[in-house]
């Protein structure tokens, strides 16, 4: 069993080591290319493609001064001759200080950070967790809001099956949200959510229509309504153009008020929206970045 | 568990050993896997589709000469929390076990989520028991979905 500290679930993390990486990212944001790593080797495993989330990690451990070996496409590894994900793992975990790992199957992070004698970070195990993803949401909602605290939060699309939108509620419980969750009653936020909500004492309220929503709220969180979720195709004809975002639909949003997507997106944020300044999924992006370096330096115990 | 007067023991009694009673009688093989008693070879005998005034119909199981860890009672909890266990020496009972539902849980089912990574490659299954009344429902520690006692796939 490996004692190494692993970032797998968002759960993984308690309020104060949140907080910490806010800190640390802010200051990759200052001064983003520090030696720290100093030649040390990162291992990032791609079993499935995700190109943008890849070289953000990339650019992360490149920015501090570290060296990347790994794949981005499971067809050149051992793992199609049948190799266990147990003997890929424990053999690279000897080439290298710390893995990064993307894996279609869920568990597939946890059961390698048992496996691995370094830290594991997981870059998206199914439609499991993917941690970094919210830490990076996390630091956009403190840059652009000063604070995590008392914000009142919409989330708006697929509630159902975005894990984003629930590693999110997991994380932002501590930090007295009210969630306005806007989304078709098929793709309603589900039940073991909204009863950790009303265990928190976090006010929520359901929504299916957005435009009410809007005007009210600091953070819009936009998601993807994918057509395959729908059981009946023409539940979905009818709610398809509901959740779309149009630049007209922001005229009387509060100033400070800010639109995150975790992209992804096809069309349910028009183009005209992307010039509006308070458009921000871009810059949301960027902050991937030096929150992964954040991460990256607090698991190996730089002195950032 | 003494031989009661005027009536006939239906599966006999042994001398030393455990007996586990009050199993609902479509759960007997099942118990039979968990607790592995393929891999005992003292005397096992047991009976099945008796007359139960609580069950209706109940199995026994008696098992000469074993007397079981808790943590191995324990695991029968997850699928029989009805059972009594008596412990038996010298054909009286000395002990009666209190059955009690582990906190964790590994091996004895399958994940539900044929996305677990459990369900890929050859790995022991490992749960948190999420809910224990009216029926358990353990949490998977490797892919964190919840597998409710109607669909254990026992291993």
């Amino acid at each position: 069993m490996s004692t190494a500290r692993s970032l797998v679930s968002i759960s993984d993390f308690d309020v104060e080591e949140y907080l910490k990486i806010m800190e640390l990212a802010a200051k990759f944001e200052a001064n983003s290319y520090r030696n720290l790593l100093n030649g040390r080797v990162i291992a990032s495993l791609f079993f499935e493609p995700s190109t943008r989330t890849r070289l953000s990690f990339e650019s992360a451990i490149n920015r501090l001064g570290g060296r990347v070996i790994g794949f981005s496409d499971i067809e050149t590894t051992s793992t199609t001759k049948g190799e266990t994900l147990h003997d890929t793992i424990k053999i690279i975990s000897n080439y290298c200080d710390l893995i990064v790992m993307r894996h279609p199957l869920e568990g597939a992070a946890k059961y390698s950070s048992e496996v691995a004698n370094v830290p594991v970070i997981n870059a998206g195990d199914g439609a499991n967790q993917h941690p970094t993803q919210t830490l990076l949401d996390m630091y956009s909602i403190t840059k652009t809001q000063g604070t995590l605290e008392n914000l009142s939060i919409a989330l708006i699309g697929d509630l159902k099956y975005g894990r984003t939108v629930h590693s999110l509620i997991m994380a932002m419980r501590y930090f007295k949200p009210t969630f306005h969750l806007v989304a078709p009653p098929e793709l309603a936020l589900p039940n073991e959510y909204k009863q950790i909500l009303t265990a928190s004492n976090i006010p929520f309220y359901e929504h299916t229509d957005m435009q009410s929503v809007l005007n009210e709220v600091d953070i819009v969180y936009m998601t993807r309504v994918q057509k395959e979720r729908f059981s009946d195709l023409m539940e979905y004809e009818k709610t398809k153009n509901s959740y779309i975002l149009r630049n007209d639909m922001l005229e009387k949003t509060k100033p400070n008020m800010k639109i995150l997507h975790p992209l992804p997106r096809v069309n349910e944020i028009q183009p005209d929206v992307d010039a509006n300044p308070k458009a921000y999924y871009f810059e949301q992006a960027r902050n991937g970045v030096f929150t992964r370096q954040a991460i990256i330096s607090y698991l190996l115990n730089l002195n950032a | 568990m003494g031989n009661i007067q005027g009536k006939q023991m239906v599966v006999s009694a042994i001398k030393n050993g455990t007996v586990i009673d009050h199993i609902p009688s479509k759960s007997l093989f099942k118990v039979i896997s968990i607790l592995k008693l393929e891999d005992i070879n003292t005397q096992i005998t047991f009976g099945i589709n008796l007359e139960s005034q609580k069950l209706g119909s109940k199995a026994i199981i008696k098992i000469a000469d074993k007397f079981f860890e808790q943590d191995e009672i324990n695991k029968i909890a997850i699928l029989v929390p009805e059972a009594k266990l008596s412990i038996i020496k010298d054909y009286q009972v000395v002990e009666k076990k209190v059955i009690t539902c582990p906190e964790k849980i590994q091996g004895i089912t399958r994940c539900f989520n044929p996305k677990c990574i459990t369900n890929h490659q050859n790995i022991l299954t490992k749960f948190s028991v999420v809910s224990k009344m009216p029926n358990i429902s353990l949490k998977c520690e490797y892919c964190e979905k919840t597998t409710d006692f109607e669909h254990f796939n026992f291993i």
